[in-house]
């Protein structure tokens, strides 16, 4: 079965992010579509596709909506494109190629749900898309698709675009709602603070991910059931994957969710292309920089949510970081680390002091003045973020941030502690790295 | 005192396997407080909202879905809830979180104020590991940076627990100190050039769980472990409860205590930082004579010269022998605990025979109206779905715990507050509705608003402000805050409005006063015609006839006529019980007068105030920290004063001075100690029936007088017609700052400079309209009075109303008083700073 391309079928036309020639190309017909259906109707095409959330966690955006509770009113969309997880680049293509498709989603999910507000959360350092996303809201306002009784029905929708000022956390949904409302990007508790219950200015809000609301157009005009037969059975239609790292054609590919496998997307021709300079893959780490490494003998599991998750990782925000055998460990893993101690938001106490501390001990081992016992140091300050170090973590922390720092630790030291001693024990790396790998 | 709490439901929860019932909607750290559970936490204060950031009270919590690790600051309680707080990997959390905590945090305890009362070094000793697992360098800033005239704030020290940040945004509004920066850079920290300007920067660091924040009238001053210490109440309106730390009879610092019916553990700075004043090389200590010496008063000395006290009080004596009682009188007295107000009352009244005796200095509410109304506690009126009614001025400014209180009360508990002050004040953002009567017409507004019979103007406010106001009065308890807010408008519109306000069967009143003890005296009887426990002179003498032998039967002269009696040359023997009407009262002419004519002026105070100066024999007296006694305050609620520290010299408490007096006239007060007073005063006042002494310390919350008394409120019996203000002159609002030229402040030297100096503000409409720039000198006439001033712009003034503040350095606004006005108009002359070089 050769799958559509349902997200990025714009990428390649040169106007697709005018509303031109999002038109020209079926644009607007699933909100047509929608404006003959009752919006429960609408929501019930949503929950039949079963479309999973494709932010980070996963969840199943029709169930989500379903937990707004009744009658408490105003209720809000947010929608989160503060894509900053390192290794992710679809959403920002996303808006920037097809902004349309997703004012599109946006509309069609608040008559669903029967909002009036949108706000659109936009990360700070997307000008481009910034543009393009205002751009294309303007036209969109002109035009009638948004505002005021939208294409002469009684459906008013109004969009409101916001910047965000470059704060990794605020990609988190509740640090998104506190930055939103003019706060400083601090992560709230869960619970109380579910944003469906407890969310923007206190009230009910439904947080969704750029691509996931994407989704929603073609879901709506060509059915629900139609999105749940492409990709597996849990992980239905298709996904957008950025692979990036030691790969010959590093790119963001749209693949049947699901059924594709990481040796398909990594290696395949039509995607990444295999391992640059003939060498081979050391580990990956298949959904963003959170999450925990895979290796060689993962490269057969598909794409698919629950797989991905026993095995004991996760799909995340779809960011596949390949490594190849020219890789020093210690500096990936450092590298890895030193982001979440640089983003951690300062809030709680084990993020705070415990990535920073964390990042100091690695800085150390890098710089030969590793101890023996810093390597059961690192795992026990792991454990005091995130209890066990397990897959899913527990954590001491508010949000996930902390235990995102212990993934790298545990994945590297699991497997390669032997490079880490090398560090120890020698002073400096086991790994002999060239720019350029060796091919051996 | 439940009396802000709801009834509520029980729920059952197990705490380290002790199966307990706790209030249902209770917060687990507080739960488990209650049954003897200690939960470690550096974030959690009960006075503010939760933020689960410290991560230190995490526990194991099952809710029936298995145990997991929780913040218990973060969970309300729950029906059937597990809770292990002992658990291993509770305990390795906790262990984990004080290790984080350690890292960064300086070893600096030995040289740290903080030492011997920090929470973070009392958990480590308790806990922690012996030795560190950090062996990289430490976070670094610069050390301790001030943040505004008296807070200094180390940012190594800082564990990032957002008590004070959350003290200033959300209890006093003052948002001024932020987190900034982020993670391992974290700080907490003022915006550039913008430093931490609250008048409740002292209680930061009073909550500090460390030693970041620091205030200068403490630091390296003491360790805790030298500290003695007693629990006391700051002789202020609200009566705020403190605990006085001293070292070597030295007080050194001031807190707040938490009593859950006043202030929640919060002080201003203004009261605060003030013991400086009270250690001041100024205090008096010893009795002065005006004279050359030799214990002789000579009205025409020009110096006061020291004298030993039985010279002194032989003078008092021989003023006071063979004298026509009707020429002596007694002024002031708020100053004074009840004891002593007592002790002087009875001297006044019963002993020398004078009703001429007023603690009111020309800026109270009249005595009918402070004790005829019936009275709600604060607590009562910050329940859910009241409405408080506030008659008064910038609370934040004046009554700085109350502010804190009724913002807590609109912001969380749902209280409506409608606001009918002369200017938008600190809690005008958290009113329902604020509304800016003009001076003088505050009575017809209130009238409307009570009745709902809405003109299409009134006061200077649009008729729909008013009926949208008037909502919030239906179906609500109604609660009125009164004070006299301006004393450019007389009392008589406010007994008018307090008249209208009689037309609602809902309402209770809370009448404030301007100065300390008022309250007191007045249940104690230094008001002419009223006897202690609110009888008046005519109810109460066969009450107390036996005991005070020579009453009056006439009602005395007020704070005024006294001073015109003076002035005229009709008052042989003037005292002044702390009083400095030269300085406060608003026709300062006619005070100067009164001490230049009164036969011989008699001070008993702790500072040479310029009345004090003016006077002819000056009687050192003791300090709230110096003596035992009671306090009242506004509520009517009386909690003990305590001594901690001997008076200076020898300085004398003024119950002790009455009683001196009263044994050299020949007669005995019947008083050796305080608590003496007790005895006699419950025997005879139904109002203080079935108050214990001996317990006051027992209740931080005190006893409260719930009894009316027999001084019935005085409704008036006309209404002032509307004087509007026509389009060239402005009406003037006198109001008055926390911090000014008062004795106390300006003998704080951690306060003195926090007083502005004098200026006019005005809204900038009606500068525009004026054609006058910021800062520039004009002229402001009333009558014919006139005085030179500074004009800046202050939105909060609305328009056609001029706001200056009283008892600041340069123009006075008395000067612009008109003896008899309701209301004053001023004009402003811009043409002055223009041709005058001044």
């Amino acid at each position: 079965m050769t799958v559509p391309l349902i997200t990025t079928s714009r990428w390649e036309i040169e106007d697709g992010h005018t509303l031109e020639g999002y038109l020209r190309t079926g644009g607007y017909q699933g909100l047509r579509r929608a404006l003959e259906m009752t919006p429960d109707q609408v929501h019930d095409e949503v929950k039949k596709a079963s479309l999973l959330g494709r932010g980070g966690a996963g969840f199943p955006a029709g169930i989500k909506w379903g937990f707004l509770p009744p009658d408490v009113w105003p209720r809000y969309l947010v929608v989160n494109g503060d894509e900053s997880e390192p290794g992710t680049y679809k959403d920002r293509l996303l808006i920037e190629r097809d902004p349309h498709q997703l004012i599109e989603g946006c509309i069609i999910t608040c008559f669903a749900l029967g909002l009036s507000q949108c706000f659109l959360y936009v990360r700070g350092e997307m000008a481009h898309g910034q543009e393009r996303i205002a751009a294309a809201l303007n036209e969109a306002y002109d035009q009638g698709y948004v505002g005021k009784n939208i294409l002469g029905t009684e459906l008013s929708v109004d969009v409101l675009l916001h910047w965000g000022a470059g704060a990794y956390i605020v990609g988190e949904e509740t640090a998104l709602i506190e930055s939103l409302e003019g706060n400083r990007g601090f992560p709230r508790l869960k619970p109380p603070y579910f944003p469906a219950s407890i969310g923007l200015y206190g009230k009910p809000t439904i947080v969704n991910n750029v691509e996931t609301l994407s989704n929603v157009p073609w879901i709506v005009e060509h059915g629900g059931e139609a999105f749940a037969k492409i990709g597996a059975e849990q992980s239905t239609g298709t996904r957008i994957f950025a692979v990036s790292g030691h790969v010959k054609k590093p790119g963001v590919f749209e693949v049947e969710f699901g059924t594709t496998t990481f040796r398909e997307i990594i290696m395949g021709d039509h995607y990444a292309g295999g391992i640059r300079d003939g060498n081979s893959l050391k580990a990956f780490i298949p959904g963003g920089a959170s999450a925990p490494w895979f290796f060689e003998e993962h490269l057969d599991i598909p794409l698919e949510k629950s797989i991905v998750d026993n095995e004991g990782s996760m799909l995340g925000s779809g960011a596949i970081v390949v490594m190849d055998n020219t890789t020093d460990i210690v500096k990936a893993c450092h590298n890895v680390v030193r982001f979440f101690s640089r983003e951690s938001c300062g809030k709680c106490t084990p993020c705070r002091e415990g990535t920073n501390w964390l990042e100091k001990i690695l800085d150390r081992i890098l710089n030969g003045h590793g101890r023996p016992e810093d390597l059961d140091l690192l795992l026990d300050v792991c454990d005091n973020i995130s209890p066990g170090i397990s897959w899913p973590p527990k954590q001491t922390t508010i949000c996930p941030l902390g235990p995102s720092a212990v993934s790298p630790i545990a994945s590297a030291l699991g497997r390669f502690r032997s490079e880490f001693d090398s560090y120890i024990e020698l002073g400096n790396s086991a790994t002999p790295v060239t720019m350029m790998g060796d091919g051996s | 005192m439940t009396d802000s709490q709801q009834e509520t439901d029980l729920v059952s929860v197990t705490i380290d396997g002790q199966q307990v019932n706790v209030n249902s909607g209770e917060v687990l750290i507080d739960a488990c407080e209650e049954v003897g559970v200690d939960i470690p936490r550096f974030c959690y204060h009960k006075r503010m909202s939760q933020v689960g950031m410290c991560r230190m009270c995490i526990v194991e919590v099952d809710t029936g879905r298995g145990p997991s690790l929780q913040p218990s600051c973060m969970m309300t309680v729950t029906d059937g809830m597990v809770v292990d707080t002992q658990s291993e990997s509770t305990k390795k959390v906790q262990d984990g979180v004080l290790e984080f905590l350690l890292l960064n945090h300086p070893l600096d305890c030995s040289v740290c104020d903080k030492g011997g009362e920090c929470p973070l070094q009392d958990q480590t000793m308790a806990y922690g590991p012996g030795e560190t697992r950090f062996v990289e360098e430490k976070r670094h800033f610069e050390k301790p940076i001030p943040i505004n005239e008296n807070v200094f704030l180390d940012r190594e020290r800082c564990i990032l627990c957002d008590r004070c940040t959350r003290f200033a945004d959300e209890v006093v509004g003052d948002p001024l100190i932020q987190f900034i920066d982020r993670g391992n850079s974290t700080q907490v920290n003022t915006f550039p050039e913008d430093p931490f300007a609250s008048y409740f920067s002292g209680n930061i660091v009073q909550i500090c769980p460390v030693g970041a924040l620091t205030a200068k009238p403490y630091r390296f001053k003491a360790r805790p472990w030298d500290l003695e210490e007693v629990e006391s109440t700051y002789p202020n309106p609200m009566g705020d409860r403190i605990v006085v730390q001293s070292s070597r009879d030295q007080v050194l610092r001031l807190q707040g205590l938490d009593s859950e019916a006043v202030n929640w553990g919060w002080l201003s700075d203004k009261d605060r930082f003030s013991f400086e004043a009270f250690q001041s090389e100024y205090r008096l200590d010893s009795p002065l004579v005006r004279g050359g010496g030799l214990n002789k008063a000579d009205k025409r000395g020009v110096g006061l010269v020291a004298a030993s006290w039985a010279g002194a009080l032989r003078i008092v004596t021989e003023s006071l022998k063979d004298l026509n009682s009707d020429r002596i009188a007694v002024l002031g007295g708020a100053r004074l605990t009840n004891e002593a107000q007592y002790a002087w009352a009875k001297l006044a009244k019963g002993i020398i025979g004078t009703d001429h005796v007023s603690a009111d200095l020309g800026d109270e509410l009249p005595p009918h109206a402070l004790l005829g109304l019936p009275r709600a506690t604060i607590s009562e009126a910050c329940r859910p779905k009241s409405t408080i009614v506030l008659l008064t001025p910038d609370l934040k400014e004046e009554y700085g715990t109350l502010f804190i209180r009724l913002r807590h009360a609109a912001k969380t508990l749902g209280v409506n507050i409608v606001e009918l002050s002369p200017t938008r004040t600190g809690l005008s953002n958290v009113a329902a509705v604020s509304l800016h009567p003009l001076p003088g017409e505050i009575g017809n507004v209130v009238e409307a608003l009570v009745t709902g019979d809405v003109p299409r103007e009134v006061g200077g406010i649009a008729g729909e402000e008013i009926t949208q106001a008037h909502k919030y009065l239906q179906d609500a308890d109604v609660y009125v805050f009164v004070s006299r807010s301006s004393i450019g408008q007389s009392t008589v519109p406010i007994i008018e409005a307090l008249t209208s306000f009689q037309k609602l069967d809902n309402c209770r009143f809370l009448p404030l006063v301007r100065r300390g003890n008022t309250m007191g005296a007045l249940d104690m009887g230094m008001a002419p015609g009223i006897l202690p426990g609110r009888n008046t002179l005519s109810s109460g003498s066969s009450l107390f006839s036996d005991i005070w032998p020579n009453l009056p039967s006439e009602v005395g002269a007020d704070t005024k006529q006294i001073l015109q009696n003076a002035a005229d040359g009709k008052v042989d023997t003037l005292f002044l019980l702390g009083a400095d009407p030269i300085s406060d009262f608003p026709d300062r002419p006619l005070a100067e007068s009164a001490l230049r004519n009164a036969g011989i002026v008699i001070a008993v105070d702790l500072f040479v105030t310029p009345s004090v100066y003016e006077s002819d024999v000056v009687l050192p007296a003791a300090s709230f920290l110096e003596v035992n006694g009671s306090h009242t305050n506004v509520e009517g609620r009386i909690t003990p004063i305590r001594q901690k520290v001997t008076p200076p010299g020898t300085a004398r408490p003024d119950w002790m001075i009455a009683a001196e007096i009263a044994h050299r006239l020949g007669y005995d007060l019947g008083i050796e100690t305080p608590e003496d007073i007790w005895e006699e005063v419950i025997s005879r006042s139904a109002v203080h029936g079935n108050l214990d002494y001996r317990q006051l310390d027992d209740d931080q919350n005190g006893y409260l007088i719930t009894a009316t008394g027999r001084i019935p409120f005085t409704p008036s019996q006309e209404r002032l017609e509307t004087r509007p203000v026509d389009s060239y002159a402005m009406r003037l609002i006198v109001g008055r700052r926390m911090f000014d030229q008062g004795t106390i402040t300006q003998m704080s030297p951690s306060l003195r400079s926090l007083a502005e100096s004098a200026q006019l503000r005005i809204n900038k409409y009606d500068f525009e309209r004026l054609g006058i720039e910021e800062g520039a000198l004009v002229e402001v006439t009333s009558g014919g009075l006139s005085v030179p001033i500074v004009v800046k712009v202050d939105d909060r003034v609305p328009r056609s109303s001029a706001l200056m503040y009283g008892n600041l350095d340069g123009a006075d606004p008395r000067e612009l008083l008109i003896d008899g006005s309701h209301s004053i108009d001023i004009r402003i002359d811009p043409t002055v700073g223009n041709n005058n070089d001044l």
